[in-house]
């Protein structure tokens, strides 16, 4: 079993709702200690955007916090490289593109890049532009590297491929709301209670939902049916409007707050 | 006979069942878009095995884009240039350009599958406008993303795809850049969210699986008529050399499509700004791995053209397949470069080219000079559009 997985089942086990905050890292100077204010404030992963000029999945919000990290010179192996420092008691799990995943390392291909995520630490990595069918050295290297490599379930994909995914993920499976890119919504789709049940249906590993979780009644709701939620644009777009750390850090802690009230 | 015999002879084949071609192509693609694209793939091998669909298909090419486009045989030009060029004029289909044939089949590809509304990209707009002529013809409606920059060097078509009752999107990207990179990344992101009623009409030989091959068998019509054309006019059947422009690649796939199996050097230029096969490195873009301009931080780079329709970092897939087993030579031209042979051919032939398609042309006029050309060779160029929508970008280039 992964560290990631180990660590979000136990934590499951305890009957806690899981909480995975996002941060586009190089967002703002200060972003490592977003990072670690938000796993003090009650994270059990934190999920840790990379910079990449094309983020075909990503909405206005985490495209402005990808443009900001980029302006301030943020570049994706640099940024990894500010990982190694930290010292924390949660996951840390990288999102990037199938562009930044092939190329980071030109002449070894996805398999330098996930090496590199081990070598500073990191337990987890989302691709989303690589499905299934573009997917199996991808799982190959990163089983070999033990980072968890974590596929995303859409509520349009059909049963027998969500099994599947749900099969090849690790660490957790990723949840999609919603038929949409990421963003703040004022609901929560109806997509996403569904979807979350449906994969809770197929497989042990637990079930986070992520995309357009903008509140923390959006979160309590998704946490009647996922074991937790992953929230990105909410966080990012305090940020990309100026706000502080400490202020995202205390909006972490409200989100822990409302699902510690739910899940015990 | 399978699908793939019908459809394909020759050395482009259909890709391989993962949308490749060589080491190119695939479906780099969130979760959320592959049903869609799925279908896509479905509904197109379907169609284009079905005698109703291509008959409806060719019916239109005929009687709304008004194909067979002619072969023009250039006196002029020929004598200026010591070599004997010949024309296939995509200037002279509907809408001005060669991107109505794929637009077509695509639309009614929307329709058979239920689609209300199409979704483009577009570049130089005539893609756009193209679109929103299929939307109105076929009642469907149309959305197109379109970079801001472009916008403003492109005005009068989208005045035209307003006039034609789509709605255009102008697209800037968080950095600020707006090209045909950007728009695509709009049009993606518009997919995701509204997959269930649009059907994404791509433009180019790009895209994921089954993009890049379903646009090259919508152009392929380009290369069979030029082929049956020249077999008709040459006394040699073939033309030494078949010569097309390159944005994504559709027109140079479709050209190429007609003569691959023939002796005809084929040759694709790009704007030198977007030359992705000779300045690319190996990526993954817009859901399909070929060559990117891109920095060694793994950044996509945007490309720099004159001629908006070649502002492309990329190129289709299958065209790094075709460089890498020689069997079609890429190079690049200037803006400069093109914007003096657009005026030439303008000057004599009476014939006024868009900006992308007189690259393919400032290609042919440099190395009849250099005798990279043999003279006395006979050469044909996809014209693949007509110029006036770059009256104004002519004119400030030229003061
Ligand atoms: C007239 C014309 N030619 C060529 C192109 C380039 O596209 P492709 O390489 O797909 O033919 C465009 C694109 O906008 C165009 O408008």
């Amino acid at each position: 079993m992964t560290v990631l997985e180990h660590h979000l089942r136990t934590a499951r086990a305890d009957g806690r709702r899981l909480l995975i905050p996002y941060v586009m890292a190089g967002v703002v100077p200060d972003w490592l200690d977003l990072v670690r204010g938000a796993a003090e404030a009650g994270a059990d992963a934190v999920e840790i955007g990379l910079p990449f000029s094309d983020p075909m999945l990503d909405g206005p919000t985490v495209q402005q916090a990808a443009a900001l990290a980029t302006r301030r010179g943020g570049r994706p192996r640099p940024l990894l490289d500010e990982l190694a420092g930290l010292d924390l008691d949660v996951p840390l799990v990288v999102m990037t593109y199938a562009n930044v995943a092939l190329t980071l390392t030109p002449s070894h291909g996805v398999g330098g890049f996930l090496d590199h995520l081990a070598a500073v630490g990191v337990q987890g990595v989302i691709v989303p532009d690589l499905p299934l069918e573009e997917s199996s050295e991808y799982l190959a290297r990163a089983a070999e590297a033990s980072v968890a490599a974590v596929l995303l379930a859409a509520p349009a994909c059909g049963d027998d491929r969500c099994r599947e995914i749900a099969r090849a993920s690790s660490g957790f499976v990723y949840c999609m709301s919603s038929m949409r890119t990421t963003g703040e919504r004022n609901a929560l789709a109806t997509t996403a209670r569904e979807n979350a049940r449906r994969l809770k249906g197929m497989t042990e590993l637990p079930v986070v939902t992520g995309f357009g979780i903008s509140t923390v009644e959006h979160a309590v709701e998704a946490c009647v049916d996922a074991d937790g939620v992953v929230v990105g644009s909410a966080f990012m777009r305090m940020l990309v409007d100026g706000a502080p750390v400490a202020e995202v850090v205390d909006a972490v802690a409200a989100f822990r707050r409302a699902l510690s009230s739910v899940g015990g | 006979m399978s699908v793939e015999e019908v459809v394909s002879t020759g050395a482009m084949r259909a890709p391989d069942a993962a949308g490749r071609f060589g080491r190119f192509g695939g479906r780099y693609l969130p979760e959320a878009l592959m049903p869609a694209v799925q279908a896509v793939e479905a509904a197109f091998r379907e169609a284009w095995a079905d005698a109703a669909f291509m008959t409806e298909y060719r019916r239109l090419l005929a009687t709304y884009v008004g194909r067979p486009t002619p072969l023009t045989e250039c006196a002029r030009l020929s004598e200026a240039l010591g070599v004997r060029v010949l024309l296939k004029r995509e200037d002279l289909a509907h809408t001005g350009s060669h991107k109505i044939n794929n637009v077509l089949g695509q639309a009614l590809l929307a329709k058979r599958m239920g689609k209300r509304k199409l979704i483009a990209e577009t570049g130089a707009g005539q893609h756009g406008v193209a679109t929103a002529t299929a939307a109105a013809l076929l009642d469907l409606s149309c959305t197109v993303y379109m970079g801001q920059t472009d916008v403003r060097r492109q005005e009068m078509n989208v005045f035209r795809m307003d006039l034609l009752g789509a709605e255009v999107v102008p697209v800037t990207s968080a950095n600020g850049i707006g090209t045909l990179k950007e728009a695509t990344n709009a049009a993606l992101r518009a997919w995701v969210n509204e997959t269930e009623d649009a059907h994404y009409c791509v433009g180019s030989v790009m895209g994921p699986h089954p993009y890049p091959w379903m646009v090259r068998e919508f152009q392929r019509v380009i290369g069979e008529e030029a082929r049956a054309q020249c077999a008709d006019r040459l006394s040699t059947a073939v033309p030494d050399v078949v010569v097309a422009c390159i944005g994504g690649g559709s027109n140079a796939a479709g050209t190429f499509a007609g003569f691959v199996d023939t002796p005809a050097r084929l040759v694709g230029v790009e704007a030198a700004g977007g030359s992705a096969v000779e300045k690319g490195k190996l990526g993954v873009l817009h859901g399909f791995m070929s060559h990117f301009l891109q920095d060694d931080d793994s950044q996509i780079l945007e490309a720099e053209s004159i001629s908006a329709g070649l502002d492309y970092p990329g190129i289709g897939p299958e065209h790094v397949h075709l460089a890498e087993t020689g069997r079609v030579q890429y190079t690049s031209v200037t803006d400069d470069q093109a914007v003096r042979a657009l005026t030439l051919v303008t000057r004599t032939e009476g014939i006024l080219p868009a900006l992308e398609s007189a690259h393919a042309l400032a290609w042919v006029v440099d190395a009849a000079a250099t005798g990279e050309l043999a003279a006395g060779s006979t050469v044909l160029v996809t014209l693949s559009g007509r110029g006036d929508k770059d009256i104004q970008q002519i004119r400030e280039h030229l003061r």
